[in-house]
């Protein structure tokens, strides 16, 4: 099997609107994963960064429970990890800056990593003593820093087009610095956004389009609303996170109106600057 | 839930292999029939089709039983029952449907005493929109078991994607005729994950992982089913029920 050109790590940007429930989007890093196998690169690593409170969507649950979920679904995993760098930070933070910090912090571990990096797995104990395995496989430890990619649907491009949800600098540097792959679905047209998009189309061969053939639409809005009305959400999520939901009493009516009178806190911060 | 019917659903497929998707109709299907306010679920089963059913790509019968007993390990209601798949020749669906309903009366009678008529659970089928499709294809079934099946017992439909179920009982007179035993559930969630992609990506090498439960995906690992090899099995072979001539009853 050929080996790849270049190592790259994935970034899933845990976006409220979509991503509170794990189970689809690990479906999304194992698809990206292949294409991305594909075309000879090797997909180091995988992030889940949940949002911070602070976004203030409507029916945003605690950041202690969704990092907690993200933990109980992704412990099966030996390249999909959970960081809470986002989540614990005092107010909402952009995309570009998350992103921004997990590009810096990944140039300093493989700088540092001279006697570390072999083929075995790294263990690096993170926060409330959860063990993460950092499955890094480098051939060569001073091999390049891996590439750091925005893992995303195709919503969340065509959310750039939302005025007053991104700053103009920032798409510029999420697209153009460092690259996005995005799942999209069957019958929707990415490209034609992208090129529909100045800046979108002036970086696009940093824009991976990995098209998902089968449809597979569990959204956290879908699962949130069974679990309100008492509808059964397993096979849905994985056993461990149901669990947690009931132990919980998690996703209610009460929980969904949290935020509901809140505006984003993008939408805030770039209306009032503006 | 006194006073409720109490109902058995019954999955006959060839789940090969079983996935999320599968297990997800038992979920729906419980939840739909509970929300009638008239039945109370008490059970589930699937039952794989034996493998002279001589479908295209169908794995041996004892690894589709394997991994559905591997799968439904953790579930507290729904089981694996291999009568079906261990009887000589292809089963229709009918005869696997009289089986079970004759033992699971048998089981009650036995428990109770002195038994209540009422009380005995009442068996119906499940099943995805795509197989209301298959009673229009010719020759694949009796009209007096599609009345047994649909008559007798009744059909707890899943949808799923674009398949549209009312739209095929509206084509058919017999199934027009018994629609108030043929329960619609719809599935909103737009999920078309079959196990024909996860075998396709299983021949290409691609990851399953969050379609099926670990414990399956190892068991195909193990086993190296799901090859280039297992899906033309029986090519050439012509469908079970299209050849079988039953006089049976």
């Amino acid at each position: 099997m050929s080996m790849a050109t270049s190592n790259w790590q994935l970034f899933g940007y845990q976006h409220s609107l979509q991503y509170r429930f794990l189970f689809n989007r690990r479906k999304k890093f194992i698809q990206v994963w292949n294409n991305m196998r594909m075309r000879r690169y090797r997909v180091v690593k995988g992030i889940i960064s949940p949002v911070g409170d602070g976004y203030k969507k409507k029916g945003l649950i605690e950041a202690c429970h969704r990092l907690e979920m993200a933990r109980l679904a992704t412990l099966n995993s030996d390249w999909i990890t959970v960081d809470d760098w986002e989540s614990q930070q005092l107010e909402w933070v952009e995309t570009a800056k998350v992103v921004r910090h997990h590009a810096e912090h990944i140039s300093s571990e493989n700088n540092n990593d001279e006697v570390d990096t072999v083929r075995c797995g790294k263990r690096r104990k993170l926060g409330q003593n959860t063990i993460i395995c950092q499955s890094s496989s480098y051939i060569n430890p001073k091999e390049d820093t891996p590439h750091l990619n925005l893992l995303c649907g195709a919503d969340v491009l065509e959310s750039f087009g939302v005025p007053n949800l991104w700053k103009p600098e920032d798409i510029e540097e999420i697209v153009g610095r460092y690259g996005v792959a995005c799942i999209t679905r069957y019958g929707s047209d990415p490209e034609k956004f992208i090129n529909q998009s100045d800046v979108l189309y002036k970086h696009r061969k940093n824009i991976h389009m990995v098209r998902e053939w089968v449809t597979n639409e569990i959204s956290a809005t879908h699962v949130r609303r069974a679990l309100r009305r008492g509808q059964s959400v397993r096979y849905l999520l994985p056993d461990p996170v149901v669990r947690y939901i009931q132990e919980h009493s998690l996703y209610s009516a009460e929980s969904e109106q949290k935020n509901a009178d809140a505006v984003l806190a993008p939408l805030q911060r770039y209306t009032s600057t503006n | 839930m006194a006073g409720r019917i109490p109902l058995v659903l019954l999955a006959c497929g060839s789940f090969n292999p079983i996935t999320h998707q599968h297990m997800r109709l038992f979920e729906l299907a419980r939840d739909h029939m509970h929300q009638t306010g008239l039945y109370r679920v008490v059970g589930g089963i699937v039952s794989p089709v034996g493998d002279d059913y001589g479908k295209q790509g169908l794995v041996a019968s004892k690894h589709r039983l394997a991994m559905a007993r591997l799968a439904l390990q953790s579930s507290d209601w729904v089981s694996v029952d291999d009568w079906e798949s261990q009887q000589e020749d292809w089963t229709e669906t009918v005869v696997t449907m009289r089986y079970h309903n004759d033992r699971i009366a048998a089981q009650y009678h036995s428990s109770k005493d002195p038994p209540t008529v009422s009380d005995v659970p009442q068996l119906k089928l499940l099943c995805g929109a795509d197989f209301m499709d298959t009673f229009k294809v010719p020759d694949l079934w009796r009209d007096d078991h599609v009345e047994e099946v649909v008559g007798r017992f009744g059909l707890v439909c899943v949808s799923r994607g674009s398949l549209q179920p009312d739209r095929a009982i509206h084509e058919s007179d017999l199934l027009s005729r018994h629609r108030q035993r043929i329960f619609l559930v719809r599935e909103w969630v737009h999920n078309e994950i079959s196990a024909t992609e996860v075998r396709r990506a299983l021949r290409r090498g691609q990851s399953v992982k969050y379609l099926l439960p670990d414990s399956v995906i190892d068991y195909i690992r193990e086993h190296n089913l799901y090859t280039q090899d297992s899906e033309i099995k029986n090519k050439d072979v012509k469908l079970r029920p299209l050849t079988k001539q039953t006089i049976q009853d």
